[in-house]
């Protein structure tokens, strides 16, 4: 199945009720299995201008790359899957992109951004992200986040200082440890996951998940999974429903095939043999 | 302001400790931030180690040990209110540091420098010495200061002021419930406790129940046909629903109805 009819993807984005302005913004590309979302932060307007220079970098370049090269081809600067490499050197990219605007123009000065990007390909989904934007993953009844922040509060879950509990409760909530645009360089973290059909994945700013229970997402996920964009409205509404202080963006992503890469009768072949070898 | 601790006994207040350390020992010694000269309390009995906004209680493996809020304990992350017990001693834990910021300066997403170490902080030291940022500080640009607990620089953007807004409360939701009327689970109730709950089966035919601040609200979401609410097809909009709604689904009827 082609990657654009194997996905169905729905998104959704909100100032929420407190904000005076959406610093958030998200960009799909279907026809490339590409998702991007970004929740900038900076005074005045340059918090919208660092996410969708960020979403705009991602997927104007990626979806470019892409007409004439494969993702499960490999870079041959890094030896990686094209897929792995495009998402973190594009991220890379981005960050660059935004740091010279934030250095040359006093306006933008400080602007910043999170970003958490999917390529689906070959059955499977290359994640990269930076910052607390996050992905969640539907498959069948079980939820699960599968990208961990880059926070202050989840640097103390992992040292133990903090239960994963406890860590609604804390007060330093929102602080991340990276950011895109902020220093002349970043590290994005890039995993890539196996995709099954069925699957729903969910890509959201921190106004969904500070404000609205893992509980209470993964039961809007699992009853409205034959109507994405109810789920989307849904899970945007319920943002609100409990104060709705920050922006809040969706993106639903639904596996409704499979959509592995067809290989030429050589690949085919190799793979036989190779196979064969074992 | 930082958070504080108020120590006391037998009711009588004694003296008011600020958290402005990222760590202040509790214990008999002269040597600690809280001194209590008593024998039942250990040289050195315990810790209290802030990190930014959120403190943490540590009992220093003391010889008679620690409580909060009756509960023995070895350590705690402290809430607002919490009250240690130490011997007779009480250390009342005050933090409302929320109710005195705006909150939309709280939610503000805000960068943390330097970029982080590979290693998760300690506990007796939070967070790495701050070396020096790669962005300076400029006149469009406020960088909130950390309170003076903490060794972390925050960064943030200034954004306008905006107003105070109260954090939300849990909403008082008046319990409700549906009970089916007609087919094989005729007379079976069900409370609608959750946020949401899912009639029908996903993949054929669904409806859910949304519980809003504002009340209940029945949504179409997939299948042929779309449930009847008092004899009437709802259409694709979430409908409110009223104390004895008959709604139908599949061909099964169920009232809707408050309790209490």
């Amino acid at each position: 199945m082609k990657i654009a009819d194997a996905l169905e993807i729905f998104s959704q984005t909100d100032a929420g009720l407190v904000r005076a302005h959406n610093e958030d913004s998200v960009a799909c590309e279907p026809i490339c299995g590409l998702v991007v979302l970004a929740d900038g932060m900076g005074g005045y307007n340059a918090g919208e201008v660092a996410s969708g220079i960020a979403v705009s970098v991602v997927a104007t370049e990626i979806k470019h790359h892409l007409q004439n090269a494969s993702p499960i081809g490999r870079d041959e600067a890094t030896g990686e899957e094209l897929g792995v490499s495009l998402l973190r050197n594009f991220i890379q990219k981005a960050n660059v992109s935004i740091f010279h605007a934030s250095q040359s123009q006093p306006q933008y000065a400080g602007m910043g951004t999170t970003i958490v990007s999917g390529l689906f390909y070959d059955n499977r989904v290359a994640v990269g992200h930076v910052g607390d934007s996050r992905m969640y993953r539907l498959r069948g009844e079980m939820m699960e986040a599968i990208t961990r922040d880059h926070s202050l509060l989840q640097e103390q879950i992992d040292g133990g200082i903090i239960s994963a509990a406890d860590a609604r409760f804390s007060k330093n909530k929102n602080l991340v440890t990276r950011a895109v645009g902020i220093a002349a360089e970043v590290e994005p973290e890039v995993h890539v996951h196996d995709v099954m059909t069925g699957d729903i994945y969910l890509l959201c700013s921190d106004g969904l998940n500070d404000m609205v229970e893992d509980e209470d997402i993964q039961s809007v996920l699992y009853a409205m999974q034959g109507n994405l964009p109810l789920a989307a409205e849904q899970l945007v509404q319920m943002a609100k429903d409990n104060g709705g202080r920050d922006n809040v963006s969706v993106i639903l992503v639904k596996v409704k095939g499979q959509f592995a890469v067809p290989r030429s009768w050589r690949e085919k072949l190799f793979g036989w043999l190779t196979l064969r070898n074992i | 302001m930082a958070a504080k601790l108020i120590l006391s006994m037998d009711g009588a207040v004694i003296k008011e400790y600020p958290l402005n350390k990222d760590r202040m020992t509790i214990g008999r010694h002269a040597h600690n931030d809280i001194v209590i000269d008593n024998l039942a309390v250990s040289g050195e009995h315990a810790a209290v180690v802030t990190i930014l906004h959120d403190s943490f209680l540590e009992d220093l493996d003391s010889t008679n040990g620690l409580a909060v809020n009756g509960t023995p304990t070895k350590k705690h992350f402290l809430q607002n209110n919490d009250l240690i017990e130490i011997g007779k001693y009480k250390l009342k834990y005050l933090n409302d540091q929320v109710s005195q910021t705006s909150p939309a300066d709280f939610e503000k997403t805000m960068v943390l420098r330097p970029p982080p170490k590979p290693a998760a902080p300690k506990m007796e030291k939070p967070i790495e010495p701050v070396s020096p940022a790669p962005v300076a500080s400029d006149q469009t640009s406020r960088f909130v200061q950390p309170p003076p607990v903490a060794s972390a620089q925050v960064a943030a953007v200034a954004t306008p002021p905006q107003p105070a807004k109260p954090a939300p409360q849990e909403p008082a939701h008046r319990a409700a419930a549906v009970q089916v009327l007609t087919g094989p689970n005729a007379g079976k109730e069900l409370d609608l406790v959750k946020n949401l709950t899912t009639l029908g089966k996903p993949g054929l035919q669904v409806a859910v129940l949304t519980r809003r601040p504002n009340g209940y609200f029945i949504t179409y979401v997939e299948g042929e046909h779309y449930p009847l609410v008092n004899g009437t097809a709802l259409g694709n909009q979430p409908h409110q629903l009223n104390d004895h709604d008959v709604i139908e689904l599949a061909g099964v009827k169920m009232e809707f109805y408050f309790k209490g």
